[in-house]
């Protein structure tokens, strides 16, 4: 579990974060909305160290990763997995290199045992087969599902994802939703993800913070917030005629 | 004020990149990688500029010998000194700075722009350290074998003008005069120096990878800043080592 606790960031005279608290649970889903811009992907990258906090408490299973020095952050860190937006693979290894890369660094598995666990990770995110190509030569949704894989390799307890599905067309956007999803009931994991994809947040939001302003505006679940009453997080919500129509057109 | 600032970011960022090593065995990959990467593919470059240099040289110095009471082996005394003591250790590290370094930072940089280096962190491994340590660790095996090639090659490039049918002095008096008055704590002198500047090339041009934000733009920017300040610095050690060594 994760807690954040009146977190606060300025980026000079700007505050993006505002006093923010909210718990991550273990094999659910927490989803992070707002709109572009609100602060969503800064709170992640606060909450995994790659910004520094100006004030508040971010609690991993109790432990407050702001209080501890660099080398004690780095081991909660080992247990971290992440999805970045633009997937962040390394373009000089091919995707097995890139997906036994935490492995090669913080395990002593032998070479058939690596081989094992990233075949798996592979096989686990549809990519079987396809160990010896480089990054570029794979598509925007194989890097996600490249990315997923090597977030995976290590056992992670926590999985981070910035933006899963921005860039990829509806029909790869489910098949990731789905893998992230099977992936944290799977392996008990805390999922935090970041987005601003409805049909993610109605497949997937199991807890979900509404961002708005920097603020935390709304939580919830994704039946409640079909419902309801919070202006900014229905406009947000129903802002494409699609969401209209399929949900307040239908009566639901 | 910046230059301070500079200085004690690029400090704290050195004292990232030499911590103990996470794993030895990934580290050791990632230097014979390095050596490949910067030392072996520049060897065309450094062969080609040392020969053509060595031969200038001896062309210059027969040229401006017109005095009887001046030996010819002088030219080739002339061509060794040059060559061992600026032309291979400063001149060569200096186009070095320019391949290697604008390399080194682009590659970095470009890596920080595409949050390569945030996953790094977030795995939890120490990015400085595992990105920069090894190309530090690669230039500073494989420079002096760059510049002891070079020296050589740079000399071989003076012996081939005495060899030319037109040429104005002979090749014994060349190889005398590359023999002649061989002080070999000079070339103490110029290992030092490539030893130093290896590591201002591969430290400085990866500080400014490193600390790349935006775009490629920015990306661009780092790589000329890395070749600039990298120069600047090797002259400017080169002086202060040159002072220390030969000024006694």
């Amino acid at each position: 579990m994760i807690e954040i606790k009146n977190i606060n960031k300025s980026f000079g005279e700007r505050q993006v974060v505002k006093d923010v608290s909210f718990s991550f649970y273990p094999s659910k889903t927490n989803l992070i909305i707002g709109e572009s811009g609100c602060g969503k992907t800064t709170i992640l990258k606060l909450m995994v160290g790659l910004h520094a906090v100006d004030s508040g408490e971010i609690l991993y299973n109790g432990v407050d990763f702001l209080k501890r020095d660099r080398k004690a952050q780095q081991e909660i860190r080992k247990e971290i997995g992440m999805l970045f937006q633009g997937g962040a693979l390394f373009d000089s290894q091919t995707l097995e290199e890139n997906v036994r890369f935490p492995l090669d660094m913080f395990t002593d598995l032998s070479k058939e045992e690596k081989n094992d666990r990233v075949n798996f990770c592979l096989q686990r995110v549809k990519l079987e087969g396809k160990n010896a190509l480089y990054p570029a030569e794979l598509s925007g949704g194989m890097k996600k599902r490249a990315s997923l894989a090597r977030a995976i390799a290590n056992n992670p307890k926590y999985l981070f994802c910035d933006e899963p599905n921005s860039g990829l067309d509806p029909k790869t956007s489910i098949v990731i939703d789905e893998l992230i999803k099977d992936i944290t009931q799977e392996f008990k994991i805390t999922t935090i993800i970041v987005t601003h994809d409805m049909n993610s947040v109605i497949e997937i939001g199991d807890n979900i913070m509404f961002v708005h302003k920097g603020e935390n505006w709304w939580t919830g679940n994704k039946s409640d917030i079909l419902n309801t009453s919070n202006k900014e997080l229905f406009d947000f919500v129903f802002a494409s005629s699609f969401m209209k129509t399929v949900f307040k057109g239908s009566g639901k | 004020m910046k230059l301070f600032f500079h200085i004690g970011r690029y400090f704290m960022l050195m004292s990232r990149v030499f911590q103990r090593p996470q794993k030895f065995r990934v580290y050791g990959r990632q230097i014979i990688f390095e050596i490949d990467a910067m030392g072996i593919s520049s060897l065309p470059i450094v062969a080609i500029i040392s020969v053509f240099m060595g031969g200038i040289i001896a062309i210059q110095t027969a040229s401006n010998i017109d005095n009887p009471l001046i030996p010819r082996y002088t030219i080739g005394f002339t061509v060794r000194e040059s060559i061992m003591l600026e032309f291979s250790p400063t001149v060569v590290c200096l186009i070095l700075a320019g391949k290697i370094g604008s390399n080194i930072a682009s590659e970095i940089g470009a890596m920080r722009i595409t949050e390569q280096i945030d996953a790094l962190e977030i795995m939890g491994i120490n990015s400085a350290g595992y990105l920069i340590f090894p190309k530090i660790a690669a230039a500073i095996l494989i420079f002096p074998v760059l510049i002891a090639l070079s020296m050589f090659l740079g000399i071989s490039g003076g012996y081939l003008m005495a060899c030319l049918p037109s040429a104005a002095f002979s090749t014994y008096d060349y190889v005398f005069g590359i023999q002649a008055f061989f002080d070999p704590g000079k070339l103490y002198y110029s290992f030092t120096k490539v030893l130093v500047f290896a590591f201002i090339i591969t430290s400085v041009s990866s500080y400014y990878g490193y600390h790349t934000s935006g775009g490629a733009l920015e990306v661009g920017k780092s790589s000329t800043n890395a070749v600039v300040y990298s120069s600047i610095l090797i002259l400017l050690f080169s002086l202060i080592l040159t002072y220390l060594f030969l000024i006694r």
